[in-house]
């Protein structure tokens, strides 16, 4: 049997699923990555530190704001810069808030569907005007963190290497507080949907890898930390991360120490169990989710729990900054002919920008480490180890299960592809 | 029966299609008016005649070039969709570097399915009836060109530059903050939302109509930018511009 699905449909970007099985073996099972790549690595070299972000933000609309933010964070490392506390709050509500853009328009418009036997959400306007205006209203919360703090909801405005051109207003963010506060009659609909659907019973252990985060949950941190053990501070991430060139994907695989390894929301959520907040973690429980739970399919449930955690994390950081007061800060920047790692958790994993600069301020060399990228070898895996279980079924149950598990790593194509190493020419 | 409407990405980013799903209640308004048959972040495809395409991203490949070409014969009125879709955007730029070098940079020798191809804009391949300018896009201005469309009315764009939103939204100039900006040739309709985060303008809505360059030009040179510091400027969305 070959299944064959081009232009796979509610992922962001384009690939093609291939499954070929000869008398129950899997012959070949591949996502076929067909994104055009666009160099973005060759193409920041020799732009200003001043341009770099706002162009590494172009890699991913979805996830713009993950990439403006470890974008700067590389270059403040190279010059040696710190930021003021402030900075990283409002960078940490500017993240809290694309998790949540990203996450709820993956649960309602990508992934539930599946479950629900429609092509998609859109579709049901009329029939569940309800279900769609809510995840509509949900999506738009996340979007709203972003417009108040990074001044548009896709592509940021305000942010710049030191901190930011533009601070919120104490009204806009007293405003986002209570939009978080009204949001939770639709989050306790969206677990009960979510909670509630019934997820394919499969187990695949695989290393699981995020960030060590000193403030709790992983979101900053400049330490990687596998479940199989190893820690490694981000600047050494070549001894850990192998990266690879396969022949049917214009995004290249990873493995460490040769074996596959998942990250994201499934590999925080182990990591980070105790640092859940009292509502995220009563979620985990009721999906019965541990950091022990190894079936990819539960991606879904800790993106739901993690929906959860960043509303009400959220809302104390708004607290806190409204309490402390804000502070207009100029950036002070000096720029110096030095190498720079950043790295933070994105809403579908680690994400790892590497520069060096001249003394000019120019950037020199540029590799990025995508989440994408790093989970395609272990979806593959999965796929081969879920293939036999599910052979038998009529051939478009057997597709659609197989279209589940791609959508629960959520691959974010458009990124992965413009990627990687560059060998220093 | 309402009018038939699908979006689809090649090359890009796919924020213009977020921004879209961004709109929040008033896509749901939109939803009541046209019938969306086609949009695969989050719907699957159906290749029927549409009345309305919106295509976002640029067209690097011969597959793309194709897929865009099956379009174009199936819709009525085909509309880009943002800055990669409208004038290539940002992805000319690794043309610079030249191609074939920049995929053995980034992939190492294994690299022959992995060419860029050269991105174009949409208008390079196929006629189009409209464009959105703006990377990503702008929700509101995306709602009025959609419903001059369903009107039969003419999709028409602001014919001014970027200055004059700026002065309407009493924003300090930047030039007078010692930074260069495109706004003074720059296309409007974004309400200077660059310049009023602390930002400056580097023209993702293209060119206006008829800019006034050389005067714009002797500005830039009181400012000490040499003629490839001008042209570099205009490089990062790809402004066609004279390069007298």
């Amino acid at each position: 049997m070959k299944v064959q699905v081009p232009y796979l449909s509610r992922i962001e970007g384009h690939a093609h699923l291939v499954v070929d099985t000869t008398a129950g073996e899997v012959v070949e099972c591949q996502l076929e990555v067909v994104e055009t790549p666009r160099f973005f690595e060759k193409l920041l070299v020799g732009r200003h530190y001043s341009e770099v972000a706002g162009l590494a933000s172009r890699i991913c609309g979805v996830c713009s704001h993950s990439h403006t933010l470890v974008s700067l964070m590389a270059t403040e490392r190279a010059f040696g810069m710190e930021v003021s506390d402030q900075v990283t709050s409002l960078r940490r509500l500017l993240m809290y808030g694309e998790i949540l853009q990203s996450h709820l328009l993956h649960l309602y418009f990508m992934a539930v569907p599946d479950y629900l036997g429609v092509n998609s959400l859109l579709a049901m306007a009329q029939s569940r005007r309800d279900l769609v205006a809510r995840a509509l209203r949900l999506k738009k919360l996340g979007s709203d963190i972003c417009e108040v703090i990074g001044g548009r909801p896709v592509h940021p405005v305000t942010t710049c290497v030191g901190g930011f051109h533009r601070f919120p207003e104490a009204s806009e963010l007293q405003r986002l507080r209570r939009h978080l506060s009204k949001a939770l009659p639709d989050l306790e609909q969206t677990v009960e949907l979510v909670a509630g659907l019934d997820w394919p019973d499969f187990s695949h252990q695989a290393d699981c890898l995020a960030l060590h985060d000193s403030d709790g949950y992983p979101q900053f941190g400049d330490t990687l930390i596998s479940s199989a053990g190893l820690q490694v501070p981000n600047s050494c991430y070549r001894e850990m991360i192998r990266e690879y060139v396969v022949p049917h994907s214009t995004a290249k695989h990873a493995r460490i120490n040769d074996e596959t390894y998942m990250v994201g929301p499934l590999a925080r959520l182990r990591q980070g169990f105790h640092h859940l907040s009292p509502l995220a973690r009563e979620v985990a429980d009721l999906q019965g989710l541990s950091p022990s739970t190894n079936n990819p399919y539960l991606s879904q449930g800790a993106r739901l729990v993690e929906v959860l955690h960043c509303v009400e994390q959220s809302m104390h950081l708004i607290d806190h900054l409204l309490l402390e007061g804000l502070k207009y800060e100029e950036p002070v920047v000096t720029c110096k002919a030095r190498e720079g790692v950043a790295t933070l958790e994105a809403p579908r994993g680690v994400l790892l920008h590497a520069y060096s600069y001249d003394k000019e301020g120019f950037l020199t060399s540029a590799d990025c480490v995508i989440p994408t990228a790093q989970n395609l070898a272990n979806l593959e895996m999965n796929l081969r180890a879920r293939v036999p279980q599910i052979i038998d079924e009529e051939p478009d149950i057997f597709q659609s299960e197989l279209e589940k598990l791609v959508r629960a790593y959520d691959p974010c194509l458009s990124c992965s592809t413009h990627l990687l190493t560059i060998d220093r020419l | 029966m309402k009018p038939r409407v699908g979006f689809f990405d090649f090359t890009g980013c796919e924020g213009c299609q977020l921004t879209i799903l961004n709109l929040a209640e008033k896509l749901l308004d939109v939803l009541d008016l046209v019938e969306v048959v086609e949009f695969r972040e989050v719907q699957g495809n159906c290749n029927e005649d549409l009345d309305i395409a919106f295509v976002e991203g640029s067209i690097c490949r011969p597959d793309e070039e194709k897929r865009l070409r099956l379009i174009r014969t199936r819709s009525k009125k085909l509309i880009t969709l943002g800055a990669c879709a409208d004038l290539a955007g940002i992805n000319i730029a690794h043309e610079e570097a030249g191609g074939a070098e920049l995929a053995m940079a980034v992939y190492g020798s294994d690299s022959k399915h992995l060419q860029g191809g050269q991105a174009r804009p949409v208008s390079a391949i196929v006629p189009i009836d409209g464009r959105i300018p703006g990377c990503p896009v702008d929700g509101q201005e995306f709602l009025a060109i959609l419903h001059a469309l369903l009107l039969d009315r003419p999709t028409n764009l602001p014919a001014f530059s970027l200055c004059v939103e700026c002065k309407l939204a009493e924003l300090p100039c930047t030039f007078e903050q010692g930074i260069v900006c495109l706004g003074p040739v720059v296309r409007a309709g974004c309400n200077a939302l660059c310049i009023e985060g602390g930002d400056r303008c580097r023209g993702c809505r293209g060119l206006v109509d008829n800019p006034r360059e050389s005067s714009y030009h002797r500005v830039l040179e009181t400012f000490n930018l040499s003629v490839d510091d001008i042209l570099e400027e205009y490089r990062t969305y790809n402004l066609r511009i004279d390069e007298e």
